[in-house]
């Protein structure tokens, strides 16, 4: 590939990568919330209009009940939309995606995955388990660094 | 600062229910209710909480689908994967000691196996159960 310089610097400063390495921790209000089920995905990952289609559908949430009362609910709010992703996460038809794994920069980022982990390969894991391949997701941090595929032939 | 004695009890009250619980807290809570709700009830039965933990009750999923026929080892999500530490008290210290995550939980479970709220009956009769079941060495 061949970038021109100014080009090139450009993307090494706007990198996820760099980006990535420091990230503030996630509140513990929002992972006792948003954690026991999967991983607390970090806000920055949707946008607020995305966010805020998620809450509004927790007693009906992916197919289980995750309904909270409204006091539990405010820190997790407040903390999803002031930290939430500014270019937009909306689907081809303009409404929110309400998930993290169907947004473009998702694909994006992981158009390099090997067919076997994907759904329907032979050792598929499942997109939204983010913590098979990143090794401190459940920090929140996605950096390059903490990457650790599952290794071929491994049972899990 | 002077507070009216029926106050101060209320508050005292207060203090006591938000501190930590034990198990048989929670089973004589439910014991309550039971009665309240059938004047008949005869107590739990560990034999019946282990049946309706283990029973899809025409559903997809049972309790065990995510916390194992056995609930004194670590389970599992059945859609996300992520563990879950063990459900029995004598394996997991934390279980059965806060009252909002008790009652959170079995609410958002029980609509997710049965579509509805579980009795006190039925959740005395679990924790009847899960209170019989003896820690294992599973790390
Ligand atoms: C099957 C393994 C796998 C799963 C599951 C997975 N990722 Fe990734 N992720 C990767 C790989 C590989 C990359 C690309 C690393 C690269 O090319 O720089 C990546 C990159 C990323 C990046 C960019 C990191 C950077 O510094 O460039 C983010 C953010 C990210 N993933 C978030 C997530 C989230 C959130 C989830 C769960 C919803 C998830 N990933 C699930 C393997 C995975
Ligand atoms: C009772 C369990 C439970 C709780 C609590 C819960 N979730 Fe989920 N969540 C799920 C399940 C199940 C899925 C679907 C996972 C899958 O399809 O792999 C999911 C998926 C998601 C996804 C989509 C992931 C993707 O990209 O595929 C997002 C975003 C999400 N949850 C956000 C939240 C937020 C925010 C909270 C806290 C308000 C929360 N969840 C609390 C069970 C839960
Ligand atoms: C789809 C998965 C799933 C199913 C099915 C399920 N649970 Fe759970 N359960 C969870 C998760 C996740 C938690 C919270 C995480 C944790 O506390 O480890 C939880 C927590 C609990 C707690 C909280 C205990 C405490 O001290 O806070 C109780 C009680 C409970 N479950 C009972 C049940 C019962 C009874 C059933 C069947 C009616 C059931 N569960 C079915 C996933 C499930």
């Amino acid at each position: 590939m061949k970038l021109s310089i100014p080009v090139a610097a450009i993307l090494l400063v706007s990198s996820a990568s760099a980006a990535e390495s420091k990230r503030a921790p996630l509140p513990p209000a929002y992972v006792e919330e948003c954690g026991s089920c999967h991983v607390a995905f970090p806000g920055r990952m949707l946008d607020a209009a995305s966010w805020q289609a998620v809450i509004g559908g927790l007693s009906q949430h992916f197919g289980v009940d995750a309904s909270v009362d409204a006091k539990t609910l405010e820190p997790v709010r407040a903390y999803l939309e002031g930290s939430a992703r500014r270019k937009p996460t909306a689907g081809a038809d303009g409404q929110p995606l309400l998930r993290i794994t169907e947004t473009r920069w998702f694909v994006h980022e992981h158009d390099e995955v090997p067919s076997r982990l994907r759904p329907g390969g032979a050792e598929a894991v499942k997109p939204a388990e983010c913590g098979a391949c990143h090794q401190q997701a459940a920090t929140g941090s996605y950096a390059e660094r903490d990457i650790q595929m599952p290794r071929k032939g491994a049972t899990r | 600062m002077r507070v009216a004695i029926p106050i101060a009890a209320a508050l005292a009250l207060g203090a006591i229910t938000a501190r930590a619980e034990r198990p048989a807290d929670f089973e004589a809570r439910f014991a309550a209710e039971a009665r309240t709700a059938d004047p008949a009830f005869a107590g739990f039965s560990a034999e019946r909480g282990r049946a309706f933990f283990t029973n899809a009750h025409g559903g997809d999923w049972s309790c065990a689908s995510c916390h194992r026929n056995d609930p004194s080892v670590v389970g599992e999500h059945i859609v996300t994967g992520k563990r879950i530490e063990p459900l029995a008290p004598s394996a997991n210290a934390a279980r059965f000691t806060r009252p909002a995550s008790v009652a959170k939980w079995f609410q958002r479970n029980c609509n997710d196996v049965l579509q509805r709220a579980c009795t006190a009956q039925e959740k005395g009769d679990v924790l009847a159960w899960l209170m019989t079941l003896p820690a294992k060495e599973t790390r």
